[in-house]
């Protein structure tokens, strides 16, 4: 398993344009992607449960990848992170 | 003929026939099925049907509104390949042996429940968003029509309960001359999407799905928030006027928009908005603002149970500085207390709040709160023009204490191996009588003042604005504040510094051309403001203005200036 950390800089946090980057980012993948704020995990891939979270500016949140590509896929949502102004 | 009132959401006047947009029957029987993988075929093919519907409306939506609006539909095509929403259907479907049409509406009312529930107003509205797609799917397993406005080929006025984000993108202009709800605000879907369409839009009546039948002529006023209904011969006269007068206005305002502010004698003055929050800079660009002239930071702070940290405020100051460009932005520091409270400051009650402990008596005491703040700015200040100003300012100590904190975090942040820029002006709000009679001594200090009317008039005349039995005392034009105003600006100019305004008053019409006789270099005002005032400065002469300084400032009542400069200025 493979994961990274991130710090969201986006000043309304993830909300609905990044999010949807990022999800439609993560469902190129194989791999199970999770996102994990605070105590809660959900599915990178479900634009749902990322909204559900509702992740203020400034959090601390997770990466998690498992799978055949798990490597190439934290690698591209990192940079999807970093282009999309959410995080770094 | 009925009256109805709403909230004004998109300005402008539309006349024409009643055109109701409903909703199809989605009512359905939950079934026991007997071979449940014919309902997941059944649902996936309805998913697959109305992901391509959404494919083609945001085409559509982007070559008509552009990329922005387009992202929403990107946002519902995702939340249809939702496997979070998708799966859990697909296993009620499987597990209790129900059609899919029961099976997708409990999953999806689970969702939007919880999205409703949520203690954030954007996600609330998310919850329509779900509502708005599921319907979709729901349809086509029902096999009824889904309302289509694209189809509409003659001049109409929609009348709906709500217009869904994907109804209100159908929207063809050339027949759609305006529309009118009974639920949403100023920040709903529909609202947002009525003002970027330019189509005149009311919405939140309440009640105008029960008072409008179809074909029935109706008036939409965007401008104050008002539907009627079979409108009397002498009330669309009426409207076709104001409807007429409003484009022609606004053709004179366009054409201002990207031109600086001019009086008629050649005089240059800075016309810039108030904001409250990094999504109110798309307004203030719309409407041909040169600047911002008040950034109020308070909204950061207020509803929510905590203080909000460097990170989300060096976020939000960032968005402002980077959307304005080189345009300045005056972001003044937190002015909490008074009227404003914090739950979580726990600060205790006052008798006289408005005399009491705010603003930056409460920062340099609280200077943990106010440090973050410094250094959030402070951090943003590379990504535009910043110009930082305090409130609320009594005293020459005061200023030089808060300065003095600004200096500290600077070198702290540099020492930290930040970047800062090095020319932030420094200024004061001027909203206390004692600071503007000797501004002449402020003015050597500080980098600008912006004069805050609102509290420099309720503290001059000892007037509580929010107290009706004293109302009559709030006034602007009374010679005593323009005599305040006017010392203010002199001693600016005396120390080559500049003076602004950030008040009411300063989009006023009659304000107007005081200001401009006065000095005044920075008018700062709500956005939609700027375009009727730029408009008005290009026809006034700051010669002429300022040849009746004297004289107002001599005249004993408010009265007296208000009918010079109407009659000087033909109001």
């Amino acid at each position: 398993m493979k994961e990274k950390t991130f710090t969201i800089t986006s000043s309304d946090g993830v909300h609905a344009r990044p999010a949807t980057v990022l999800v439609q980012k993560a469902g190129n993948f194989e791999s199970e992607i999770n996102l994990h704020y605070k105590e809660k995990a959900v599915n990178l891939k479900s634009i749902m449960g990322i909204m559900s979270l509702g992740i203020p500016s400034g959090a601390e949140v997770k990466i998690t990848a498992e799978g055949n590509d798990e490597e190439e896929a934290i690698q591209k949502l990192e940079e999807t992170m970093k282009n999309e102004g959410l995080g770094e | 003929m009925s009256h109805i009132k709403g909230i004004a959401a998109s300005s402008g006047i539309a006349i024409a026939k009643v055109y109701r947009l409903e909703a199809p029957d989605l009512s359905y029987n939950k079934n026991n099925v007997d071979v449940p993988e014919d309902e997941v075929k059944r649902l996936h093919e309805a998913l697959d049907i109305s992901k391509s519907e959404l494919e083609k409306i945001k085409e559509h939506t982007k070559k008509s509104l552009g990329d922005e609006h387009a992202e929403i539909f990107s946002a519902h095509l995702l939340v249809l390949s939702d496997p979070e929403l998708i799966q859990p259907i697909e296993d009620k479907i499987k597990s209790e042996n129900v059609n899919a049409e029961a099976a997708l509406d409990e999953t999806a009312n689970m969702f939007i429940d919880m999205f409703k529930n949520m203690d954030n107003e954007y996600m609330r509205e998310r919850a329509a968003d779900i509502q708005d797609v599921t319907k979709r799917v729901m349809a086509h397993l029902l096999d009824v029509t889904f309302p289509d406005p694209a189809l509409i080929n003659e001049e109409v006025v929609i009348v709906a309960d709500d217009l869904t984000p994907s109804d209100t993108a159908q929207l063809n202009k050339q027949y759609v001359k305006g529309f009118t709800t009974d639920i949403g605000g100023r920040t709903s879907h529909s609202a947002i999407m009525a003002r970027s369409l330019e189509i005149p839009a009311v919405v939140g009546t309440k009640e105008i799905t029960r008072k409008a039948e179809k074909d029935e002529k109706i008036i939409v006023d965007g401008i104050d928030g008002d539907v009627i209904v079979n409108p009397t011969q002498e009330e669309l006269d009426t409207y076709q006027q104001k409807m007429a007068d409003f484009e022609k206005q606004k053709q004179e305002w366009a054409k201002l928009k990207d031109e600086p502010t001019v009086t008629a004698d050649g005089t240059h003055v800075e016309l810039a908005a108030n904001i409250g929050t990094p999504d109110d800079v798309e307004g203030v660009l719309n409407n041909g603002g040169e600047g911002v002239g008040l950034y109020r930071t308070e909204f950061l702070y207020m509803g929510k149970s905590q203080l909000p940290t460097e990170e989300e405020q060096f976020g939000a100051y960032k968005s402002v500085l980077e959307q304005m460009g080189d345009k300045p932005v005056v972001v003044r520091t937190l002015d909490i207390g008074g009227d404003k409270e914090l739950d979580y400051l726990d600060l205790p009650k006052e008798l006289n709040p408005f005399l009491g402990f705010r603003a930056i008596r409460l920062c340099l005491e609280r200077d943990d709160i106010f440090r973050t703040q410094l250094r959030a700015l402070l951090r943003a200040s590379v990504h535009g023009n910043l110009k930082i100003m305090f409130p609320m300012i009594a005293t020459l100590e005061e200023f030089r204490e808060a300065k003095n904190m600004l200096d500290e975090e600077k070198l702290k942040l540099k020492e930290e191996g930040h970047d800062i820029s090095d020319d932030i002006e420094v200024g004061i709000m001027v909203e206390i009588p004692a600071t503007a009679m000797i501004a002449r001594q402020f003015a050597k200090e500080v980098d600008f003042f912006s004069i805050g009317t609102n509290d420099l008039i309720q503290y001059t005349m000892a007037a509580d604005r929010m107290n009706e039995r004293v109302s009559y005392l709030y006034q602007p034009y009374n010679p005593a504040i323009l005599n305040l105003i006017n010392n203010v600006i002199e001693a600016a100019h005396a120390e080559g510094k500049w003076a602004g305004m950030c008040g009411e008053m300063a989009g006023d019409s009659i304000a107007i051309p005081i200001l401009l006789g006065l000095g005044l270099d920075e008018f700062s005002m709500s956005a939609t403001s700027i375009l009727p005032a730029r408009t008005q400065l290009k026809d006034l002469s700051k010669e002429e203005m300022a040849s009746y300084k004297e004289n107002l400032l001599s005249m004993g009542t408010a009265d007296e200036v208000v009918a010079f400069i109407k009659e000087k200025t033909n109001q």
